[in-house]
């Protein structure tokens, strides 16, 4: 127990001494919630709607109306065509065109069916998601409104039909915290750790340690201690930021939530001894870890790209990333405010993952050693 | 404590192969307790492999022996904690403080914290390095860190110490200096095994082994071998044994 104490705080040793590592660690979370939170930012005020369709009309009236009276939608001009409308987005007059079907009025109470044509600008896709969203949402209201007023308490919808022009792929909102989160443990319990005892190897110093009396694997285990710490501290800060500043809640269990990433730190932690097993220098260390594993986890994980959205074998690569599961819980828990129950199915995989992970870094650690 | 009498280390036909490549090729030796043991060979020879093993690092496929007294099938932890390593190259961590080096090594030896302030004062006090204490090692001078690392292998009072080719770029004033701690410990009874390519270090040594391809070609003390081979110097003894060598590198 002396030996494994002694390691350990010549890990800790280690990073503390490499002020610049540390510095990085440490405000990386930071910067990247600051920026995907703000540069990125999805929040959009003051849109510009642009209305196509007949005012005479009293539903059509109804909702212009009420469109310009929500605080986020300006309506500020009337055009008479369709086909106005990209030439709009082009000149960037507008943001989003709202174009109601002809006799809109009289459609809705002979058959209970109108048809709202939203189209948003998608070259931001971000935003025009977004507008779209609001747009689609103050329409609903009016329908449900709509439907108790008429008489004979026919059911009536008028479908939106959301399009978005240049790029129908979407982001959605909430997205990064969860993303960050899985993205900055992966990248410090697998890179850095695999980096430190590669680093070792290169230089020599690890034939050193396991001369001495100190077993090969709790050698291993104190140099992913302070990883472990790293990444505590992260978590907390992360959640921190994404509370005050971010104003994303927690909605579910805080300790369901620190446990599923707890799974996910040990998962990534075996992955990153499995790199170090297979690299000999910190080089290739980097280039597996960031090719192979941060790459693909910021591609496949549902950070960036939905993975609904991806082609199929595609769909079935991102099912072999960790990170994907442990987005998919966080956001269960966090934003949707699930339980245990709910997530049952994620983490068992997820736990799955880290078992596999852990034997196979394990064994092979050793037989590298004989 | 110890079994085997006067010898610090009985080797009996050890061998090690990886696959069907023969690395370690039926060796057999000892070396007597206090002795300076040259352990010699060209790379590839089988010098590093066979090392491993009797540091309890490996296992051999087969043969039998004894290092500080344990058997090296199945005692390797006990060897691990009797025997000390040092190698020139990568002896110390360069980012800890030459105190925190100290602290470590004794750590993860075993030494209490009171032994290991105690060992610290003393052997800072023994190199003359009480000023540097809290300097990182990475920034002493090479002869400095030399002393240190073979000090800091010493730390916990091992019976045998391996020195695996300690003085690899090291200048000869430097070296001439290192022979000395090496010829101090040895005078406290220390066994000292030690690899090198430096054929003018072979003569310092009490004994010198040859390896070639996996055996031990020569063996004996550095003047019989000169009179044997009819070499002026162990430089060319080493050539006229190792010469003879088939296998590549």
């Amino acid at each position: 127990m002396k030996e494994f104490v002694a390691s350990i705080r010549k890990e800790f040793l280690h990073i503390f001494r490499d002020k610049r590592t540390i510095l990085i660690v440490m405000i990386m979370p930071v910067v990247q919630i600051i920026l995907f939170g703000f540069a990125i930012s999805t929040e959009v005020n003051e849109v510009r709607v642009a209305v196509c369709g007949d005012l005479s009309d009293p539903q059509v009236d109804k909702i212009v109306d009420r469109i310009s009276h929500n605080k986020y939608l300006t309506v500020n001009m009337m055009i008479s065509d369709p086909e106005e409308i990209e030439g709009l987005f082009r000149r960037n007059m507008a943001d989003v065109a709202v174009c109601f079907e002809r006799n809109f009025d009289k459609e809705l109470r002979s058959s209970g069916k109108a048809t709202v044509h939203i189209t948003g600008d998608g070259s931001d896709p971000n935003t025009a998601r977004i507008i779209t969203g609001y747009v689609t949402g103050v329409i609903q209201e009016i329908q449900t409104e709509i439907t108790a007023s008429l008489t004979g308490g026919q059911q009536v919808s008028m479908s939106p039909v959301v399009q978005l022009m240049y790029n129908p792929a979407m982001k959605s909102s909430y997205n990064f915290v969860p993303g960050v989160m899985g993205l900055i443990l992966m990248l410090i319990c697998s890179m850095m750790t695999a980096v430190s005892i590669v680093k070792e190897k290169e230089t020599g110093t690890l034939e050193l340690l396991l001369v001495s009396p100190v077993r090969p694997q709790w050698i291993i285990l104190s140099k992913m201690m302070p990883y472990l710490a790293l990444s505590a501290v992260n978590f907390a800060s992360i959640l921190l930021l994404s509370h005050f500043v971010m104003e994303v809640p927690v909605n579910g269990s805080l300790l369901l939530l620190s446990a599923v990433a707890l799974v996910f730190v040990v998962a990534s932690l075996a992955i990153g001894l499995l790199i170090s097993v297979i690299s000999s220098t910190q080089k290739v260390a980097l280039m597996i870890s960031g090719m192979g594993l941060t790459m693909p986890t910021m591609i496949f994980s549902g950070i960036i790209f939905p993975c609904e959205s991806m082609p199929e074998i595609l769909q079935w690569f991102s099912d072999i990333i960790p990170a994907k599961w442990f987005i998919i819980m966080v956001k269960k828990i966090m934003i949707q405010g699930d339980g245990l129950g709910s997530i049952v199915k994620e983490l068992s995989i997820l736990t799955g993952m880290a078992a596999v992970f852990l034997a196979v870094s394990i064994k092979s650690f050793r037989t590298r050693l004989k | 404590m110890d079994n085997t009498g006067l010898n610090a280390m009985e080797i009996r036909n050890l061998t090690k192969r990886f696959g069907r490549f023969t690395a370690v090729d039926n060796i057999s030796f000892h070396v007597r307790k206090g002795e300076i043991f040259g352990f010699l060979g060209a790379n590839g020879a089988g010098k590093t492999t066979a090392m491993r093993i009797l540091c309890g690092l490996s296992r051999p496929t087969e043969g039998e022996g004894t290092v500080a007294g344990f058997d090296i099938n199945r005692e390797q932890e006990k060897i691990k904690k009797h025997i000390g390593y040092m190698s020139q190259k990568f002896s110390l961590y360069p980012d800890l403080t030459v105190k925190e080096n100290i602290r470590l090594f004794g750590g993860i030896y075993g030494l209490g914290d009171r032994k290991i302030k105690e060992k610290t004062v003393e052997m800072l006090d023994m190199l003359d390095m009480k000023d540097v204490r809290d300097t990182l090692a990475g920034c002493l001078p090479l002869g400095w860190k030399q002393k240190l690392s073979f000090s800091i292998a010493l730390v916990h009072e091992p019976q045998i110490i391996f020195l695996d080719e300690p003085t690899g770029g090291v200048d000869p004033e430097t070296r001439r200096r290192f022979w000395e701690m090496i010829y101090e410990a040895s005078m406290k009874g220390i066994t000292v095994f030690v690899t090198t390519h430096y054929m003018d270090e072979a003569e310092y040594c009490d004994r010198v082994s040859i390896m070639v391809d996996g055996r031990i070609a020569a063996m004996d003390t550095p003047g019989r071998l000169k009179e044997k081979y009819g070499a002026a110097d162990m430089d060319e003894v080493f050539r006229i044994v190792a010469g003879r060598a088939k296998r590549e590198e």
